[in-house]
């Protein structure tokens, strides 16, 4: 199952829209890794919002996703983690802690965007 | 269903003989020539025992009698339901007085004991047919005594989980303040069951009302244990995962010496003293700035 990635300005949005594989998982890693390069984007939403389950695999993967990224000079945020998913993640001690959340597409962008805002004005 | 679980406590014998029946029947007639005797004797000996403290010597004797004429009839009769229902009823009336489940067996029981006083000494001179009515008399007054105590103990219970019911539904609100600010005041003990409660309402209401700051106020929380405050800990990273970041406000010294003593990382909780100045913090955090209506008539006319 291919994660459709969808190129929006300066950002790429990748939406998970079932469950995935962990090589589904290191796929959408791969390439999002080459198509950030690729468009120059500065930033990266991936969405979670259709998953009902975040195991350890697929944690430890958001966050190589996010440190990658960072790398290659783009932002990562993870939007649309569902409540339930939320509470398993953190019994289960995956907290996810040095990679942006957001409640949803939209809070991604506005997180993003503010971001984006800080650095211009950081630049000056 | 009540009558379900009796009939495996104690198998009703199926009156097969005749000769059972004739002789409950004459059993029954004993026990209404002797009523008013044997009535009084009950109350005499409850009293005796000191059961039932909580209600008058009159209250005695007038449930005594409904009781031991509702036995008399299930003697009778065979048939339990309107002692259910009338062992439902009582327990009602007595539960919310205070009268405790071993005042109700232990006056049951002694009911049958009295009952069977006065069959030994009526049959005393003949051995075989006191046998013969001890049969007849003990599996159904085993059968009273058991759905008259199950019976209060049901009524306990159902009483016992609607409170929880209530305290359920009294306990966590969500409240929003503020466009995308939610307060969540916890007053009372938080347990195990409890606090998951609260977590999922959060979590829920962190997504319906699209909130970016909560602030969990526990002023009213005496004491938290270890396993609940690693809870709360946990609820403030869950919600930091779905975009929210949580102010907790009005931590008491216990609440902050166990946070410390099981060693909870304070770089991943936002801790404000009191509820005033958690949402001051949270609306610094949405942009908001609050200003006298002086100040802005100031600021127009400059």
């Amino acid at each position: 199952m291919e994660v459709p990635i969808l190129k929006q300005g300066g950002y790429l949005i990748a939406s998970i829209q079932s469950a995935l594989s962990d090589a589904d998982l290191l796929s959408l890693r791969d390439e999002l890794a080459y198509r950030v390069g690729r468009f120059r984007s500065r930033g990266v939403i991936v969405d979670v919002t259709a998953l009902d389950v975040m195991d350890s695999f697929a944690t430890r993967t958001m966050r190589s996703i996010a440190h990658m990224l960072k790398l290659r000079g783009a932002e990562t945020v993870i939007v649309g983690i569902q409540p339930e998913v939320a509470f398993a993640m953190v019994q289960l001690g995956l907290t996810l802690e040095d990679v942006a959340t957001a409640l949803d597409l939209e809070e991604g962008l506005a997180y993003l965007n503010r971001g984006m805002k800080r650095e211009n004005t950081g630049a000056r | 269903m009540a009558k379900k679980e009796i009939d495996v406590v104690t198998p009703v014998p199926q009156v097969s003989s005749e000769a059972t029946t004739a002789l409950l029947r004459e059993l029954v007639a004993h026990l209404r020539q002797n009523r008013t005797q044997l009535r009084e004797e009950w109350a005499r000996r409850i009293t005796e025992a000191q059961l039932l403290t909580a209600m008058t010597k009159e209250e005695i004797f007038a449930e005594a009698t409904s009781v031991y004429d509702n036995y008399v009839e299930v003697l009778e009769s065979g048939s339990i339901e309107a002692l259910q229902a009338y062992a439902r009823n009582l327990s009602e009336r007595i539960i919310p007085r205070g009268v405790e489940t071993q005042e109700v067996v232990g006056v049951v029981l002694l009911l049958r004991d009295v009952l069977a006083r006065s069959l030994f000494k009526k049959y005393q001179s003949n051995f075989d047919l006191l046998n013969r009515v001890l049969d007849a008399y003990e599996p159904a007054a085993n059968r009273i005594a058991t759905t008259v105590s199950v019976g209060f103990v049901q009524e306990r219970e159902r009483i016992i989980r609607q409170q929880q019911e209530a305290i359920r539904e009294l306990s966590t609100p969500v409240l929003q303040v503020r466009e995308r600010l939610l307060i969540l005041p916890i007053i009372g003990v938080i347990d195990p069951q409890r606090s998951r409660q609260l977590t999922e309402q959060l979590l829920r209401g962190i997504r319906a009302n699209r909130a970016k700051v909560v602030v969990i106020d526990i002023t009213g929380v005496p004491t938290i244990d270890s396993k609940v405050a690693n809870h709360l800990v946990q609820t403030v990273e869950a919600s930091r995962l779905m975009g929210a970041t949580v102010i907790v406000t009005g931590l008491s010294s216990e609440i902050a010496q166990t946070l410390v003593t099981i060693g909870v990382d304070l770089g991943k909780m936002k801790t404000v003293g009191d509820l005033q100045g958690g949402i001051e913090e949270a609306e610094r955090l949405l942009g908001y700035k609050v200003i006298t209506s002086g100040e802005t008539s100031q600021l127009l006319s400059a």
